[in-house]
Order: C-alpha cells, then sequence, then structure tokens
C-alpha cells in the first residue's frame, strides 16, 4: 500500500517536471504566435506579451493580399527543396547501394573518400572560392542546391541499411539476367521505402532551414529564400517597410511591422512543424542510426 | 567460372555509372575546397585563380596572430562549445532518464515530439524568438523585470549575460535530439536487470545510479569524444543571428566561424579568413583524431574509425 503511494507520487514528479521542460521548450514558439496575432498598437504600446491581449490579423491579411517579397521567397524556397530533396535522394541512394555491394571494384576507395570528409574539410574560403571563382554560380538557384546533395553521413545510414537486405534476393534476379540497375529499381528501392523516406526527410529539412547558402552565394532579391529573408527583416525594419509598403502602394506607417514579421516567421517555420508529428517515426529513425555509428 | 566474371566486369560498370553522381559531387564539393586550402599561404587575386596566385608564406598567419581578435575568437569557440558540450549532455541525460520513468505510450510521445520542436526551428527563427524576449524596449524579460520593479537590461550591449543565453539556447535547440538518443539507448537495456534489483529492493534512484547510468555511459563517453572532436567548428546560425549582428557584444560572442565568415564577406580579406579557416581545418582534424583515439580505447567498436 504505502509502496504504490510512494511509486505514484514518484511518477507525478517524473511528469510535473516532463511537463516543465515541454512548456519551456514550447514557450518562445508561442511568444512568435502570439505576437503574429497581436493587434500592433496593443504590441507599440504594451510590448511583447506571452498571451494576446486582442486577437488581429492584420499582419496575416498584409502578407497574403500583396505580391510581397514574402511570396517570392517562398517559390524560392520551394522549388530549391523540391529540387534538392529529389536529386539528392536519387544520388545519395544510388551512391548508397553501389557502396554496399561487396563485388563493386571501387568500394574500398570511394567509401574511404566519403568517410574521410566527415573528419577534414576545407571549410568556407575555398568552398567559396570554388563557388565564386571556379564554378561561377554567385547568385544563381544551383548555388543553393548543389552543395548539399551529397552528404557523407546520409551516404553511409543508407549503405548499412541497403546492406541488411540479403544479398541472395539479388542473385536470383542475376540468374535471370538483371542487372544491378534493375536490381536496385525493382527490388532494393521498394524494399527500402522507409528508410529512403528517412534520408528524403532530413534531406527536405537542410533545405528548407537553409540560410547559409543564401548568405553567401545569393546577393539578387529575387533569389533569396525564406529563412534569409527573415533574417533580412529582423536586420533592417526598413526592408520590410519598403518591401510591402512600396508594392501595394501604402502608407508606410500604417504596416503592422512588428506582428508582420513575427507573422512570417511563423509562416516560415510552419511546414516543418506541422509535418514534424506526423513523420516523427522517421526522423528518429534516421537520426539515431546517424549520430551512433555510419 | 567464366560466367561470373563476365557479369562481374558488366556489373561494376553499372555501379560505376550509378556512383558517379555521387563521387563526382564529392569530389567537387568536398576534395576541391581541401586542396584549395593552399590560399592560406597565398595572397590570393580573383583574377589568378588559386595556382596563379603568389605565394605569401606566413604573413597571413601573422596578420592572423598579431590581431587583437586573435585570443578573443579562439577563447569563444573553446569555451562556449565547451559549455554547450556538457550542459546539453546533462540535460539530455537527465530528460531520457525522466522520459524512462514514463509507462503510458502516449505521454512518451507527445513529450518526445514537444522537446524535439526546437530541433526543428532555423537559427534565424530562433534569432526571432530570443528577441521578443530580449528586446530592449518591447521585450518580455523587460516588462517583467519593471512590473517586478527591476531596472530594464539592454541585453543587446551588455556582455556579461551572453555566454550563458548562447548555451542556453544551445541546449534549448539541441536537447530534443540528445535525449532521443540515450532514451533510444535506455530502451535497449534488458528489463530482467531492472526487475531482479526490484525484487532486491532498490529504491529507483539507486536503480537509476547501479543500472541505467553505467549502461548509458559508453555510448555517453563516445558522443561526448565525437563533440569535442568538433570543437574549433560552431554551430554558426547561434553566434550570427542571435545576437544581432551588435557590436558591443562582438567581443564575447565572436567564435571563428562568425570571424571567417566577417573578414571574408564583409571586409573582403581573403589572407585573413583563409589563415583562421586553414587553422581550423587543420586543429580540427588533429582534434578529431585524439577524440577517436580515446573514443577507442574505451570501446573499440564505438570509435568512428
Amino acid at each position: 500500500m504505502k509502496r504504490s503511494f510512494r511509486r505514484r507520487s514518484a511518477s507525478s514528479i517524473v511528469n510535473v517536471t516532463l511537463m516543465c521542460v515541454c512548456l519551456l521548450c514550447m514557450i518562445p514558439l508561442l511568444a512568435i504566435v502570439t505576437i503574429s496575432f497581436s493587434n500592433e498598437k496593443m504590441l507599440v504600446d504594451n510590448g511583447y506579451r506571452l498571451l494576446p491581449q486582442k486577437f488581429d490579423f492584420t499582419a496575416y491579411k498584409y502578407i497574403f493580399s500583396n505580391e510581397s517579397i514574402m511570396v517570392q521567397a517562398y517559390k524560392v524556397t520551394i522549388l530549391v527543396t523540391v529540387c534538392g530533396t529529389i536529386i539528392g535522394l536519387l544520388a545519395t541512394s544510388l551512391f548508397a547501394y553501389a557502396l554496399s555491394r561487396s563485388l563493386f571494384i571501387f568500394r574500398k576507395l570511394f567509401s574511404f573518400l566519403v568517410v574521410f570528409t566527415l573528419l577534414f574539410n576545407g571549410g568556407l574560403v575555398p568552398s567559396y572560392i570554388l563557388m565564386v571563382n571556379y564554378l561561377h554560380l554567385k547568385d544563381s538557384l544551383p548555388a543553393l542546391i548543389l552543395p548539399y546533395l551529397i552528404s557523407a553521413m546520409n551516404v553511409l545510414i543508407l549503405r548499412t541499411f541497403f546492406r541488411q537486405i540479403p544479398e541472395a534476393i539479388g542473385e536470383s534476379a542475376k540468374i535471370d539476367g538483371a542487372s544491378e540497375w534493375t536490381i536496385f529499381w525493382r527490388i532494393v528501392f521498394p524494399l527500402s521505402k522507409p528508410a529512403l523516406a528517412t534520408i528524403g526527410l532530413l534531406i527536405l529539412l537542410v533545405y528548407w532551414n537553409d540560410w547559409w547558402l543564401s548568405l553567401l552565394y545569393i546577393d539578387s532579391p529575387k533569389l533569396l529564400p525564406l529563412q534569409l529573408m527573415l533574417h533580412r527583416m529582423m536586420a533592417n525594419i526598413e526592408f520590410l517597410r519598403s518591401n510591402i509598403g512600396n508594392l501595394s502602394g501604402l502608407n508606410t506607417s500604417q504596416i503592422p511591422s512588428e506582428s508582420a514579421r513575427m507573422a512570417m516567421c511563423v509562416l516560415a517555420a510552419a511546414p516543418m512543424l506541422i509535418i514534424l508529428p506526423f513523420f516523427q517515426k522517421y526522423f528518429v529513425r534516421g537520426l539515431t542510426l546517424g549520430s551512433v555509428k555510419g | 567460372m567464366m560466367r561470373t566474371k563476365k557479369i562481374t566486369g558488366i556489373d561494376n560498370i553499372y555501379l560505376s555509372f550509378m556512383s558517379a553522381p555521387g563521387m563526382l559531387l564529392i569530389l567537387v564539393f568536398s576534395y576541391f575546397p581541401m586542396y584549395g586550402l593552399i590560399v592560406a599561404f597565398k595572397k590570393y587575386s580573383f583574377d589568378k585563380g588559386i595556382l596563379g596566385s603568389p605565394w605569401a608564406g606566413f604573413s597571413n598567419f601573422e596578420f592572423f596572430f598579431s590581431s587583437e581578435s586573435f585570443w578573443p575568437v579562439i577563447r569563444n569557440t573553446l569555451l562556449l562549445n565547451l559549455g554547450s558540450i556538457v550542459a546539453t549532455t546533462i540535460a539530455s541525460v537527465a530528460m531520457a532518464l525522466l522520459l524512462y520513468e514514463v509507462t503510458r505510450s502516449l505521454l512518451i510521445k507527445i513529450y518526445q515530439t514537444t522537446l524535439f520542436f526546437p530541433f526543428f526551428l532555423s537559427w534565424v527563427v530562433v534569432s526571432f524568438a530570443s528577441y521578443a524576449f530580449l528586446s530592449e524596449n518591447l521585450g518580455i524579460f523587460n516588462s517583467l523585470l519593471e512590473r517586478f520593479g527591476f531596472d530594464a537590461v539592454g541585453w543587446y550591449s551588455e556582455r556579461k549575460y551572453w555566454p550563458i543565453i548562447l548555451i542556453l539556447a544551445s541546449v534549448w535547440k539541441n536537447v530534443g535530439y540528445g535525449t532521443l538518443i540515450y532514451y533510444a539507448c535506455l530502451i535497449s537495456i534488458d528489463k530482467e536487470y531492472f526487475e531482479a534489483a526490484q525484487i532486491d529492493g532498490a529504491s529507483r534512484i539507486r536503480t537509476v545510479w547501479f543500472i541505467s547510468l553505467p549502461f548509458l555511459f559508453p555510448v555517453l563517453t563516445i558522443l561526448t569524444l565525437l563533440s569535442i572532436g568538433r570543437i574549433f567548428y560552431s554551430d554558426f546560425g547561434l553566434f550570427y543571428f542571435l545576437p544581432m549582428q551588435s557590436g558591443m557584444l562582438m567581443s564575447a560572442t565572436d567564435v571563428i566561424d562568425t570571424y571567417a565568415y566577417r573578414t571574408l564577406r564583409i571586409l573582403g580579406d581573403f589572407g585573413m579568413s583563409s589563415a583562421v579557416n586553414f587553422i581550423q581545418s587543420v586543429l580540427g582534424l588533429v582534434v578529431i583524431f585524439m577524440a577517436n583515439y580515446a573514443a577507442r580505447k574505451i570501446d573499440k567498436d564505438s570509435a568512428l574509425f
């Protein structure tokens, strides 16, 4: 009797602690959402609050009503994310499959070259010179896509997964005259859908949340992706005023700049946060695999 | 015999063809920059390229070593990264142990997803959230302080708070990921150990201390060593976006990565930034070899290579 009471109180302490920590995790997010739905005048008078004093959708109306820079940034990000994820997943899985085949003559050499990039890299300056001076990709969309197509970690995770598929499955197909190319597409690819989904989501997340490549290589406002555009908004509120104001012909002082910039932030972060609960299983699998052993 | 050999030949052509795009991308985007590291010893000019630029000996390094940013930047990089590694590890292990005590699977899923949310936000988005709290005239912290009768704090101009702010932000963003890994480790422990301990009348605290922690220890050591192996590399976004480029905070928040970025993109000084970059790459390699050596000593299977 006494024992079970102690157990129960221990478990409620655990739950209360975890709930508090979870609350701490959500509060910053809550702050952004609240501000984005707040009345601009209230914000300026009373400062930011965690709970809205008065609901107001003006900020969102402004963002959606104008052919604003936000829409353009969304287009850039979606284009880059879609292209990057599809091409990246394709290149990664083909490469990982080749590296998983024990008969492949370059297996050892290529695997070494992949693993070595985890230990040593040239870093910022040579990569910048490569992109700007040798590939001449400054201020272009490929600059936002190419560098992230292949990640050594993803190749290694997928290789480990492909290795677990018994080679005997491929052998029988081979006797029937199937090539490695056919075996990959007909047998290995359909069998590996969960692993491919995991890697695909990891690549997707990297592209959606990226600001690094655009910070380095993009100058033209038309090619700004969401994340960097947000940063520009924060760094310079005038940038926000002029970009919304000019296009809609509004008096710039009427623009709800405080709430509008938080609203943009919500819109930029939302897609990833919405898919997280549905695909958590896949993310969890990929991230635990990647962390412990390649 | 003849038959297998012939098939292997064709297969190898197919496999080479399949690995070509990936290998090409790695050669261009990882190996070319390694070769490009030699610009640290050159006086780089855009027209002449890497090979054509004249050699400069160690002058780029001399500039960096004699600049007043040298020590603060190295110190910030090492201390802030070390602080984040220690704090994130402790927080993640604690959360994983707590999560392991929860029995209802729905609750486990809710807690895990919530802890994981910040991991999916970019640092730009996080910098908006931190601004909502720290803004000097509108921020939530300052209005709380004022309500309780304290003076408002100029968060973006007072250096002393920033080491703590940066470390807390790093813990906040990464704790979900760490928890995930340690929790995965805990659920792989054989339940019989806990049952046996319970029969012997061990308290919960004692089972955590004598069963869970010893089981976590190898993974914990390896992961810590591997993150120490990357101690010269910082999470650029954290140090670049959160302080809002406030000049007054620079000496407390500038790390190798942000310094190299600024000298390259803002000042356009190739020499200086390539020297910093070179030091980072080479020290990074040395440290990761040391960390791997230590990991191998502890558990041969867990070493990276």
